[in-house]
């Protein structure tokens, strides 16, 4: 195996490379998307619903179907790494909505009339007052939507864009075990490593959460 | 002054809240809204912030109609209190009282420390600063509240139930420290509670609500138990209003009895050396060794309500009055006393007619 890594170092780096990249773009252009959704299903009630269970239903697609409905449907290339992009930016949604919704209804309707009470405007009260309050919510939806992320590029392997899942690809193909570990091993490092800078992100954003705990 | 003139509210499901209520609340002035659930207190507070916005008439501020006015400018310069306080749980202590002046733009450091000042001033450390609401007590927490709205300094106040959630030692605690503030700030506020005592206390208005919105009373907390306007302000203002309503007058009027008139005889006062009491004694009661305790002492500066209290409760049903060295200088026997309670309340019928 440490023989598989040094030959193929420079084929393994552009691999984890393109895996981060895959699995990261979309949860921060579905953090850009659902903050506004998401405020929309809550400030618009009878539009909780239907943003909700649109976002359940797209959730429920297989990613590998979704890969292969993406090209005929919005005219890329079967092998263009945006596919993966969009498809993994649509799921990341459709848990995010959800999640920032959820986030901001747990705001104490009673906090926010004090607010606006204190005399904030509804712009302002939303950035200082609800969106706070709703991080530790959102942050959580947000490490459920970017591990998942990172495992589900891998499957990208079988349409030919998949980061690390080539190397699952290619260990089953050559028959031979040491390719399958590395992606193994760098996609679980990976999935731990974001999931451990977002807590650190928690903790130091909102520290209100431990005090709690502690007192 | 806050004025309501003719104001009703009728909320879009058709509720009638609040309906053509016309009053005015003094300048610097504690004014009570009391009454039973749903009789529309909380709308009528908030509709003078805007909160809620009336449906007829106009709610004045000093003349001016807040209905004219920017709600958000409006609301900065009048605090807001809530039962449970409604802290901002992810700002500390100090950042909550400093939420209106930096919405309004003062200086950083300067509002930090008006707010650290104020803290003091309503009875928290400088250790509390940093913690985060969680981390309070209820009666600490409703501390910061009021601190969060006076952090401004605006000229009114609305207090809706503010003291409703903490336990009764924790609220007698609460509303002595905030009468004494008031006493020091003089702001002109508007206090929501559903508790008859409460009002009484605080006010020096009380405006009983009834069911719709109907204003059955407005008048001093003494005039309210004196002279209830109706039967459902009778019956609100409790059975012993009576025994609340001696409150408000002076012992000083009292007719005492010498303190020689029980030193002998049937009770028998024990003295100390000095002259302050000790307790009772005489035949079936107790030794002069061992007196029974005197449950209590007036000053002439108490009111009535101790005297009569003490009455009731004393094992011989004679008060015992000190002077201010807490020497026995006169006392008052039941009989006695319930005489002179019959005699003003008919000198009182007598004036009121
Ligand atoms: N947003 C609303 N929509 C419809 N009806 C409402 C609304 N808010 C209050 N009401 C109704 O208006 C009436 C007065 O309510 P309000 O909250 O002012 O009562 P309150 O005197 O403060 O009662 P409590 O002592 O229980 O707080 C009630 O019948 C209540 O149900
Ligand atoms: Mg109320």
């Amino acid at each position: 195996m440490i023989d598989y890594i040094r030959i193929n170092y420079q084929l393994i780096w552009e691999a984890f490379q393109q895996h981060l990249y895959l699995a990261l773009i979309p949860v921060i252009l579905a953090i850009i998307i659902s903050l506004p959704l998401g405020y929309i299903a809550v400030r618009y009630k009878k539009l909780y619903y239907p943003l909700v269970n649109i976002s359940s239903i797209l959730y429920a697609i297989p990613s590998l179907a979704l890969f292969l409905l993406l090209p005929p449907i919005i005219g890329t290339g079967v092998l263009s790494p945006l596919n993966i992009i969009i498809a993994l930016t649509v799921y990341s949604i459709a848990l995010m909505v959800r999640v920032v919704a959820d986030g901001l209804n747990s705001v104490d309707p009673a906090i926010t009339q004090a607010a606006t009470a204190m005399g904030y405007r509804r712009v302002r009260r939303l950035f200082a007052v609800e969106l706070p309050i709703a991080l530790p919510v959102m942050l959580a939806g947000l490490r459920v939507a970017t591990v998942a992320n990172v495992s589900i590029v891998s499957v990208g392997a079988l349409i030919g864009v998949g980061g690390l899942g080539a190397l699952f690809l290619r260990g089953l193909q050559l028959d031979y075990l040491a390719p399958i570990f590395v992606g193994i091993i760098l996609s679980v490092l990976l999935a731990a490593t974001c999931d451990i800078i977002i807590v650190l992100v928690q903790r130091r954003f909102t520290p209100w959460v431990r005090a709690g705990g502690r007192a | 002054m806050i004025t309501f003139d003719k104001v009703s509210k009728t909320f879009p499901d058709g509720t009638l809240a609040v309906e053509n209520l016309d009053f005015e609340l003094p300048t610097g002035k504690i004014t009570v809204f009391v009454g039973p659930s749903g009789c529309g207190k909380t709308t009528s507070l908030r509709m003078i912030n805007r909160m809620i916005e009336p449906t007829g008439g106009r709610i004045l501020i000093d003349g001016k109609d807040v209905m004219s006015q920017d709600a958000a400018l409006l609301r900065r310069s009048i605090g807001y209190v809530i039962q449970h306080a409604g802290l901002f749980p992810h700002r500390t202590v100090i950042e909550n009282v400093m939420t209106v002046p930096n919405l309004i733009g003062t200086d950083k450091k300067k509002s930090r420390a008006t707010a650290m000042e104020l803290l003091l001033r309503v009875g928290l450390t400088e250790s509390m600063a940093n913690k985060y609401p969680v981390q309070l007590s209820g009666g600490q927490e409703q501390r910061v509240g009021v601190a969060r709205a006076l952090a401004a300094d605006p000229p009114v106040m609305l207090m809706d139930e503010p003291f409703s959630a903490v336990d009764p030692i924790v609220r007698a605690g609460l509303q002595t420290e905030f009468l004494r503030l008031q006493g020091e700030l003089g702001k002109t506020i508007a206090f929501v509670t559903h508790d008859i005592d409460e009002a009484i206390k605080l006010g020096d208005k009380v405006a009983v609500f009834r069911e719709g919105g109907h204003l059955a009373q407005y008048a001093s907390p003494q005039e309210l138990l004196e002279n209830p306007a109706n039967d459902f302000v009778a019956d609100f203002v409790g059975r012993d209003r009576g025994f609340r309503s001696l409150s408000f007058d002076s012992s000083g009027v009292l007719v005492l009895d010498s303190v020689d008139s029980v030193r002998s005889g049937s009770e028998i006062l024990v003295l100390d050396d000095a002259g302050r009491p000790l307790g009772w004694a005489g035949p079936g009661i107790a030794d002069e060794r061992s007196p029974l305790s005197v449950a209590g002492t007036f000053t002439a500066a108490d009111s009535l309500r101790v005297v009569t209290d003490l009455a009731i409760s004393s094992p011989v049903g004679i008060a015992v009055r000190v002077n201010d060295s807490g020497v026995a200088d006169g006392i008052i026997r039941h009989p006695s006393l319930v005489r002179q309670l019959d005699e003003r309340r008919r000198q009182r019928a007598g004036t009121a007619s």
